[in-house]
């Protein structure tokens, strides 16, 4: 008897230590990306207590080229094509802060014209970016009209961007001393007619996508960044605009001839997910504006760039740019020997800054709710890598 | 007539809003010089930028500093050049402010220089959360170790990179 009771008490024993659960047990560990389709070059590691997310820890540098240090064996010119292929949609104003800097440095200033006509790629591109951002945050909540739309709609923008530099998306257009080309004939009124008629479907944009309840229910109050959150972060572009904090680096710090234009920065006080979705759109209503105004203000001649040697050498020093690209206020700091190549090119990029909210933001939300925070966060993992 | 005027009238904002920026600049320099006296060095000031050189064991008060007086918040980046002629790497903190509207146009470049053969840092983690991920980056493309970081680990490179630092200037890209 004695022995079977034991027996018992060891099996009972035995027994609890089996389905006595772990940690490790009861937490999932998943992998979403880099082959994931809904997180582009990059992957984070995410565990779930059921349906919640506990932990999340980013792994950036799928991508990673380098470039930074690719920069230091390349003169001004020569980094211009390489720099840009971060984000290919946006190249514009990429090269457009790159160019800033190393202007600074030479110690030069463009032409009048020239600043104008790389205010307006730099729009252009602008715009470009925000539509193709706005397609992939479509398809991922499953609306594959979304989809469609800013897709069909970008080639209009593409097509004045192939127009004015000759390239689809890797423009290479904006270069130290200005612009490498001249509007072609006739661009301002097509120019015109392609961005008007490109805000009137940012209306339809609001009816079937942002003002549909299905949407709304899954991003509003989803993935609140209170602001002093954000600036504790140090997010920048939509994501530090949708809470509630106006810093844009067109207004605040007026590059070319930005202080000439007229035009609001847009941003809301909700800090959800839905905030950050609607910013762009905002912004891209804004960049219409700024078209308008740059087309109109334009000088009808003279000089589009201040011809500089391909081997330009710059003073010895450093120089901190800044432009507001797509996702936010990106900076180039250039530390330069006096040699035609610089000797230090360091890029800080939006979606890098971006990326610490990711781990903020989703840990504590649902599984469910992962896409709708992801991608409000406009980043772009290639660039971040760089 | 009406164009002159309105030229006028923009070459007279443009310089009011350099002398404002020239003024900010320099009273937040007096005020970081009349605290740190001889420890911090103001290594160059331009329009809506300056920076200002301390040394490692200073980096921490003066941040501390720049945050609570000052309101720089955040750090736009966080970055590392190599300096093998003076066997030292200079460390970088490009600072922000979104508190105070004073500052939204102007970047503070706090900047300390360590040895090279150990390099070795104060973390600024706990005064500018912003930095994690920037100083991290650092790590291992300069291979600078910061002191007070939860996490001196590969970040962008590859998991099996078995190479030195790569942002060191004594490493060269293959075939350049």
């Amino acid at each position: 008897m004695s022995s079977l009771e034991e027996k018992i008490d060891e099996a009972k024993k035995l027994s609890l230590q089996i389905t006595k659960e772990t940690e490790d047990d009861r937490l999932m560990t998943l992998s979403v990306g880099p082959q994931h389709p809904g997180s582009g070059h990059f992957r984070f590691t995410i565990k779930v207590d059921g349906d919640y997310i506990v932990f999340v820890d980013p792994d950036p540098g799928y991508v990673h080229r380098g470039h930074e240090k690719m920069c230091e064996y390349r003169n001004h010119f020569q980094n211009i094509p390489h720099l840009e292929r971060p984000v290919i949609h946006d190249s514009c104003n990429i090269t457009y802060a790159y160019s800033l800097a190393v202007e600074d440095l030479v110690g030069i200033t463009v032409p009048r014209r020239g600043q104008f006509i790389r205010a307006l790629a730099s729009e252009l591109s602008r715009l470009s970016y925000t539509l193709y951002w706005l397609a992939i945050y479509g398809i991922f909540l499953g609306h594959s009209t979304m989809f469609m739309w800013p897709a069909g709609d970008r080639e209009l923008l593409i097509d004045l961007l192939e127009r004015l530099s000759g390239a689809r998306v890797t423009n290479a257009f904006n270069i130290p001393g200005g612009v490498r080309n001249d509007i072609p004939y006739n661009f301002k009124e097509k120019c015109l007619a392609q961005v008007n008629y490109f805000e009137t479907r940012l209306k339809e944009y609001e009816d079937i996508f942002y003002n549909n309840p299905l949407l709304r229910q899954r991003t509003e109050g989803v993935g609140i960044l209170t602001k002093e959150d954000a600036i504790k972060l140090g997010v920048t572009g939509s994501v530090l605009r949708a809470s509630g904090v106006p810093f844009d680096v067109r207004k605040v710090e007026p590059y070319d001839v930005y202080d000439e234009i007229e035009f609001n920065v847009q941003y809301m006080k909700t800090c959800d997910s839905f905030a950050r979705a609607y910013v762009p759109v905002l912004d891209m209503r804004e960049s219409c504006h700024i078209i308008r105004q740059l087309l109109d203000k334009m000088p009808d001649s003279g000089d589009v760039r201040e011809k500089l040697q391909f081997n330009i050498k710059s003073s010895p020093g450093e120089t901190y740019k800044r432009v507001e690209s797509g996702r936010g206020a990106l900076g180039y700091h250039v530390v330069s020997d006096g040699t035609p190549r610089p000797y230090r090119v360091k890029a800080s990029v939006g979606s890098f800054r971006n990326l610490l909210a990711l781990p903020f933001l989703l840990t504590g939300s649902k599984l469910g709710d992962m896409p709708a925070i992801y991608w409000s966060l406009n980043y772009w993992p290639v660039e971040a890598d760089r | 007539m009406e164009k002159t005027n309105t030229e006028n009238n923009q070459t007279n904002l443009i310089e009011v809003k350099e002398e404002k920026s020239n003024l900010l600049s320099s009273s937040l320099i007096n005020s970081i010089t009349t605290n740190f006296g001889d420890q911090v060095k103001l290594v160059y000031k331009k329009e809506n930028r300056s920076k200002i050189m301390v040394s490692p064991e200073n980096l921490v008060e003066t941040a501390l500093y720049l945050r609570n007086n000052h309101g720089f918040d955040h750090a736009e980046s966080a970055s590392g050049t190599d300096y093998p002629a003076d066997n030292q790497i200079e460390i970088n903190y490009h600072l922000g402010s979104y508190s105070n509207t004073d500052y939204y146009p102007y970047i503070l470049v706090l900047s300390t220089r360590v040895d090279r053969t150990d390099p070795k840092s104060n973390s600024l983690i706990n005064i500018f959360p912003s930095v994690e991920y920037h100083e991290r980056e650092t790590y291992e493309m300069l291979g600078v170790f910061f002191l007070g970081h939860p996490r001196n680990e590969r970040f962008i490179l590859p998991e099996d990179w078995a190479d030195m630092p790569p942002l060191r200037k004594d490493f060269r890209i293959k075939g350049r």
